[in-house]
């Protein structure tokens, strides 16, 4: 199988008329710009719908009485391509596992959603959300408690039963 | 009634001039608002639409910004003419439009005040004069910038403005043929006595005029000098701030003196069509709106609701002409610059040349067979001009002048493409 070259096929140019184009271009234009259906969207008072899917800023889910879900066993900064991801694990008197340390660097993050995918707790997801706006670069190394509050929904893990999210 | 005389007369003036210098500052802001809309609309986008309602304080904004910028200043510049080239821009595009009329004299308990601000003999002149020194300020700056694409753009741009001057200057010869006379208010009030606006007995001439103009304007589909896809954006690439902004300001400035100048040469100017009431002229110490039968000249009504209604009128002239503009840039793709060259002086100058000879001629053989100056003079003329437009646009059609890019189908042999297939032996060779 070789390369494919598609030739345009298009009329001799001594048999196409570029007046008539041109007043046939020209109406074209007029139709769009009396059109009033644009399809400029006015967002700050018109939210886009993202798509469950969309992989955006981080989410920690928490317990019924507050405490993160995550048992700092150690894969997402382990998987994280980006190396973002710093996590100090201690354990309770109780012996249970639980985060001391757990930041995560917005800007050094690709949004692969792989920390997602790997936590056995369902504990770190990424978001729907893009709105994620400072005034300084510090406020972009997100710590547990901002993880914690977190409030825009995470975002759904790719199902293989339903490839196009349908 | 009497025209203005003494010192009203200066005062007058002054206002004049104050008055038009905010209304085309006004418009010129305007216009790019217009030109950000419609361009957005034709787009299917809305455009800006945050600042004020409906974004109208959006020129405003655009304005504090530009004053607010860092000033940048290239080190290799040469800096006294990288200053001066803004100003050398701005200044022609703004006192071009001094001479043009733009409403029916306004009566005033001093006297009648013309409503031009400079009602000068030599008008159309002085339009041609001062609107082609703008050329040396984007000379000027594109070589003090001491940028190759700066550089080039300024080279592109005296090259067309040049050229492009000829075919304007020889579709004029027409019109001053027709009125006799080169002042912009004569010009008017020929074209109120000919009961014909000159872009019908002289449709050709108003065809080429448009085309010229647009390349005189650098505006697209000629915007040659700061083609952006090749040049950045030629002549004021190193310019920032203020200064970028005076070069824009030029540009809307010379849309508004072209916009203007047409409706004023091709239609009538503050003329409202199918009516003579509004016909006004200095003729012999008084105001006449025309002359009877037996030639004797008919006093004119001159009241303040006629001038403003002459105003909007030549407003709305202008302002379709300005909406021209706009939408023939974001319709029509940029030509190649050798095709501009062959347009300015390929096509153009000889059949404006031509036109001319045919528009004489025929106003020769009218004036021997003694029709007079009126509705058949300019019917005779809009037919043979008529005819001469169709011939043109059937000439210039059809790649018979304006080619695409593919030229070899001149050559009476097919078309050979390039075969860029890859054999199948070559991959299964890997």
């Amino acid at each position: 199988m070789g390369v494919q070259v598609k030739v345009m096929q298009r009329p001799e140019p001594g048999r196409t008329s570029y007046l008539r184009a041109a007043l046939k271009g020209m109406a074209l234009t007029f139709r769009h710009m009396v059109n009033p259906n644009k399809v400029t969207q006015q967002y700050p008072e018109e939210q886009t719908d993202l798509s469950p899917r969309w992989r955006g800023t981080h989410v920690m889910e928490t317990h019924a009485d507050g405490r993160p879900k995550c048992v700092a066993c150690g894969l997402c900064p382990t998987v994280c391509p980006a190396n973002c991801i710093r996590l100090v694990g201690g354990e309770d008197d109780n012996g249970n596992r639980y985060p001391i340390v757990y930041e995560i660097d917005e800007f050094r993050c690709i949004f692969c959603g792989m920390c997602q995918e790997v936590c056995p707790v369902e504990a770190i997801h990424v978001g729907q959300d893009f709105e994620n706006a400072e005034y300084s670069r510090d406020r972009f190394v997100y710590d547990l408690d901002r993880l914690m509050e977190q409030d825009h929904p995470s975002t759904l893990l790719w199902d293989p039963s339903d490839p196009r999210s349908e | 009634m009497e025209p203005i005389t003494g010192i009203p007369a200066i005062l007058a003036m002054l206002a004049k001039v104050v008055a038009i210098f905010t209304a085309v500052m006004i418009v010129v802001a305007y216009t790019t608002y217009a030109e950000r809309r419609i361009s957005a609309w034709i787009q299917d986008r809305s455009g800006p639409n945050r600042v004020g309602p409906f974004g109208l304080l959006q020129p405003i904004a655009d304005g504090l910004k530009n004053i607010l910028k860092e000033e940048t200043m290239p080190a290799t510049a040469n800096l006294f003419w990288f200053v001066l080239g803004p100003m050398l821009t701005i200044i022609p595009a703004l006192i071009a439009i001094a001479v043009v009329p733009f409403a029916a004299p306004l009566p005033t308990p001093w006297g009648v005040v013309d409503m031009v601000v400079a009602d000068v003999p030599i008008g159309v002149l002085w339009v041609l004069a001062v609107s082609s020194l703008g050329v040396y300020g984007v000379v000027i700056s594109g070589w003090a910038s001491n940028n190759k694409y700066a550089f080039l753009g300024a080279l592109r741009a005296s090259a067309q403005l040049v050229s492009f001057e000829v075919a304007l200057g020889l579709a004029l010869i027409a019109t001053l043929m027709l009125a006799g006379n080169v002042s912009l208010t004569e010009m008017v009030w020929q074209q109120q006595q000919l009961d014909w606006w000159y872009a019908f007995p002289l449709s050709l001439a108003f065809i080429l005029f448009v085309i010229a103009a647009f390349a005189e304007t650098n505006r697209l589909p000629f915007d040659m000098p700061e083609a952006e896809s090749e040049l950045v954006t030629g002549y004021h690439t190193e310019y920032s701030a203020m200064k970028f902004s005076m070069f824009f300001i030029a540009e809307y400035a010379h849309m508004m003196t072209a916009s203007a100048l047409m409706a004023t040469l091709f239609l009538g100017g503050w003329d409202i069509p199918f009516a003579t009431w509004d016909d006004a002229y200095y003729w012999q110490g008084q105001y006449i709106s025309g002359f009877d039968e037996a030639g004797a000249p008919i006093a004119a009504s001159l009241a303040v609701w006629k001038s403003l209604a002459t105003y909007v009128v030549f407003s709305l002239k202008t302002g379709f002409f300005l909406f021209l503009y706009i939408w023939v840039r974001w319709t029509l793709p940029r030509f190649r610059y050798d095709q501009v060259m062959t347009l300015g002086w390929k096509v153009l100058l000889p059949v404006s040349l031509g036109y001319v000879m045919i528009v004489a001629s025929a106003i020769l053989v009218l004036d021997y067979l003694g029709v007079a100056y009126g509705f058949l003079f300019g019917l005779v003329l809009t037919v043979i001009s008529g005819l001469c437009t169709i011939g043109f646009l059937f000439f210039l059609d059809r790649d018979r002048v304006i080619a695409g890019a593919a030229v070899p189908h001149r050559l009476d042999r097919p078309v050979r493409m390039p075969d860029t297939r890859v054999p199948d032996t070559a991959i299964q060779g890997d």
